[in-house]
């Protein structure tokens, strides 16, 4: 962990509102870093609708006056910094794009590659900061190779680095994790120590933005906003029988059982979502199971590009224990010519198409942008598991560990 | 490191004076202006004395003068309570494109909930309205017309009397939000022909959590509030009776210093827009140096955000304002420099800089100092300043 640095490292706190990013703030203040406190404002409730009176996240009023108390009790500034448009551009734009792909995203990790760790970056270098800090339970740390990487903390119930698999080297360089080596009962315990007033706050869940936890209700009300509208259209069985409608493709995700509206004799789940012929296909359990996907996007953490198949630990979602896996690289030659993967082709700088090529990286915004020759970089990587894995999901990431340390990611097409 | 502060529009320091004149309203005499004893009779002279004093400097009758909880109150009583008392016969609106957001969201609040139409009276790249435009919008369903005198972000002043001119004998009402004039410029209700009008006391060295409303005698709009015979049933709630002597001194001294301060500071925003322009490229005035209450300077820097200059400034001790400040801290864009027209590369650059009464020279002469340095370390790290 970086814990010894010299006096008066400068280093600004990316301050949610809970007691993860306060106690963060606190142990740097308690480390001797000139501690400056932000909080990023990602989207208001008139944006994203729903219950405006529901509190206890990030971004709302009652969270930002928590963290402004917090620093306020360790001394050091706050700031809430208005990232609102960058976050509609990038993160909420693409959210609604996978869905209307038949695709199911994980818009935390857009965050944190094209917001987190490209704005917020970008800020605490306006502001002299000489890091960024953030309340996640991991470790970073430099390896023989001279990369840096993503180590599990210590408290493995607390896990976030599946969202992390996004994040440049440059970014990583510069990033703080003090709560790796800590429990999250000692964090409260810290905070309850030293009175944070977040140290009895519920932990934050779920996709912030979507503040009812209902996507579907989300994606209808944006929807609307755009004078957009979701076409019904089949839902038929793997055999070829129809039976039913569905209500547009966006609101099925791989492996969904309920919510299908048809009656059958065993039970059905989605299996594939059929975005161009708009239909949603169903079928049993059995053959939700596959082995083998492929995945583009990349991004590596801890080790180079790969150049030869090697095996690890893999995740395909947040919440899936790893499973042992071959890692192929695909080169392809085309594939990295102005291709996006998620299809939008967004002109914001920092966009989306950005993500998993090293976004803002060591490899700097222009080497980013350009066709990189095959055999620098593999476009795709091929995964093959020992075991088959259930309901594998376009959009979604995979994410590659040995053991404890993430080695890299990308998000899976197939 | 001496703190600077040249955020005067947000608010300001309470004068010791008014402070002062206070104190006995907080301790011995703070009786219920209603009550019958003798207690309520001090508050009660001291609540009407002040109205009287308060009228004579705007130039009206203490009957057509009620106190509120400061700006917002007042100019939520000019929209909501003028829209209550006509939405039966007329429901047309027209509020200023670079009004305050507390004429804005109860003007939109009517929009949608209650089918008003609302129109926004265009301004110019000065930031000043034209009474041709206000014109065309004009129509017999018109029930309001609210425009404010002098602009919190940019300090322009409006000329009131030649658009209140155009509401002058009809049924149309005419509101200016005077909260960044008064005390600063002579507002004089006659001279500015308005029918409503706002102000509050902590733009000015007075306390927070008051103001007056001023509806010209024989109009009859409908309350906020319900619940007691307070300012002639038109804003029940007991009255802040120490607030109020607070206000009344405050636009005594306000009134007394005016000249001298208006020229001080007029000479002093000479100085600093001149020595910013010289020192740093890419520098625009949001406004003109006329037309303005001198107190606020708005400066655009170009290709950097204004809410990266403000944070920079703080860390050196200087406080500034960019955009609007919303309940979280955050920075929006400005709605006023959008509606002057001004392009998006040069608005969201733009840091108000309100001086006071206490700025000094050698203030200014810090921030002209420290400010090159952190445009000029932004404007490094800009990809779109360096274009």
């Amino acid at each position: 962990m970086c814990s010894i640095k010299t006096m008066a490292q400068k280093v600004l706190v990316a301050m949610s509102g809970g007691v993860d990013s306060s106690v963060a703030a606190f142990l740097l203040k308690e480390q001797g870093y000139e501690v400056v406190g932000a909080h990023m404002k990602l989207w208001d409730y008139v944006e994203v609708g729903a219950d405006i009176y529901n509190d206890g996240r990030c971004c709302t009023i009652d969270s930002i006056t928590d963290c402004r108390m917090v620093c306020d009790a360790i001394d050091a500034p706050f700031y809430v910094l208005n990232m609102s448009r960058h976050f509609r551009d990038t993160v909420i734009e693409d959210f609604i794009t996978e869905y209307d792909r038949g695709r199911t995203p994980n818009p935390c990790i857009q965050c944190n590659s094209n917001v987190k760790w490209t704005e917020f970056l970008k800020k605490a270098e306006e502001l002299g900061c000489d890091y960024i800090a953030t309340g996640h339970y991991s470790f970073i740390e430099q390896g023989e190779n001279s990369r840096y990487y993503i180590r599990k903390g210590v408290d493995g119930t607390r896990d976030q680095s599946y969202v992390l698999w996004g994040v440049s080297q440059q970014a990583l360089s510069k990033t703080l994790m003090p709560l790796g080596g800590m429990l999250k009962s000692e964090v409260r315990e810290v905070a309850r120590k030293y009175k944070l007033r977040t140290a009895e706050k519920a932990e934050s869940r779920e996709i912030c933005f979507v503040v009812d936890n209902d996507y579907r209700r989300f994606l209808v009300e944006m929807a609307e906003k755009n004078e957009k509208s979701y076409e019904s259209g089949d839902i038929i069985h793997t055999d070829g029988t129809v039976l039913g409608q569905h209500k547009g493709t966006a609101f099925y995700t791989i492996g969904q059982r309920k919510g299908l509206g048809i009656s059958h004799p065993t039970p059905l789940y989605v299996q594939k979502l059929d975005v161009d012929n708009n239909k949603v296909i169903v079928g049993d359990n059995d053959t939700l199971f596959r082995s083998e996907l492929e995945a583009d996007s990349l991004n590596w953490i801890a080790i180079d590009q790969p150049n030869e198949p090697f095996e690890a630990d893999v995740k395909i979602r947040y919440l899936h224990e790893p499973s042992r896996a071959i890692v192929t690289p695909i080169y392809d030659d085309n594939s990295n010519v102005g291709r996006n993967p998620r299809g939008s082709d967004s002109n914001m700088p920092g966009s989306n198409s950005n993500v998993g090529r090293n976004p803002r990286g060591s490899d700097s915004d222009v080497q980013g942008r350009r066709p990189r020759l095959p055999e620098e970089s593999p476009s795709k990587v091929h995964i093959k598991f020992i075991d088959s894995q259930r309901a594998i999901t376009p959009g979604q990431s995979v994410v590659f560990y040995n053991g404890d340390i993430l080695l890299g990611g990308g998000l899976i097409i197939e | 490191m001496k703190p600077i502060y040249l955020d005067h529009n947000a608010t300001t320091p309470v004068d010791p004076e008014v402070v002062e004149a206070m104190i006995p309203y907080l301790t011995g005499k703070f009786g219920n202006a209603s009550s019958a004893h003798n207690y309520g009779r001090d508050a009660k002279v001291a609540l009407e004395n002040s109205r009287e004093q308060i009228a004579g400097i705007i130039n009206c009758d203490p009957s057509e003068l009620y106190f509120t909880s400061g700006g917002t109150e007042s100019d939520n009583m000019a929209v909501l309570g003028t829209a209550a008392k006509f939405k039966d016969k007329r429901n047309h609106i027209i509020v200023g494109a670079a009004e305050h957001h507390a004429i804005l969201e109860p003007a939109e609040f009517l929009e949608h909930k209650h089918g008003f139409k609302i129109d926004l009276l265009p301004v110019n790249s000065e930031g000043l309205s034209s009474p041709e435009d206000l014109k065309t919008l004009l129509t017999d369903n018109t029930c309001l017309v609210s425009v404010m005198h002098a602009n919190n972000e940019t300090g322009m002043i409006q000329d009131i009397p030649a658009l209140s001119a155009l509401t002058k004998d009809t049924k149309t009402l005419f509101h200016t939000d005077a909260v960044q004039a008064i005390g600063k410029i002579p507002v004089d209700v006659k001279k500015l022909g308005v029918d409503l009008l706002s102000l509050t006391a902590h733009k000015i060295y007075g306390p927070k959590g008051i103001g007056a409303f001023f509806i010209r005698s024989g109009i009859k709009l409908d309350p906020l509030f319900y619940g007691g015979s307070h300012e002639k049933k038109r804003r029940p709630g007991t009255e802040n009776v120490a607030g109020i002597v607070g206000l009344a001194k405050t636009l005594e001294i306000a009134q007394q210093k005016m000249d001298e301060d208006y020229k001080k500071l007029y000479d002093l925003s000479e100085y600093f827009i001149s020595r910013v322009t010289a020192d740093i490229p890419d520098v625009y005035l949001n406004g003109t140096l006329k037309n303005r209450v001198p107190q606020t300077v708005n400066l655009s820097f170009k290709g950097i955000e204004g809410e990266s200059i403000l944070l920079g400034l703080d860390l050196k001790g200087v406080a500034v304002s960019s955009g609007s400040a919303c309940t979280s801290g955050a920075t929006e864009p400005s709605h006023v420099l959008q509606a002057m027209g001004i392009d998006k590369v040069v608005s969201q650059g733009a840091i108000r800089f309100s001086m006071g009464r206490s700025t000094t020279k050698d203030d200014l002469d810090y921030v002209i100092s420290v400010l090159p340095e952190v445009v000029n370390r932004l404007r490094e790290m800009s990809p779109i300043y360096n274009q």
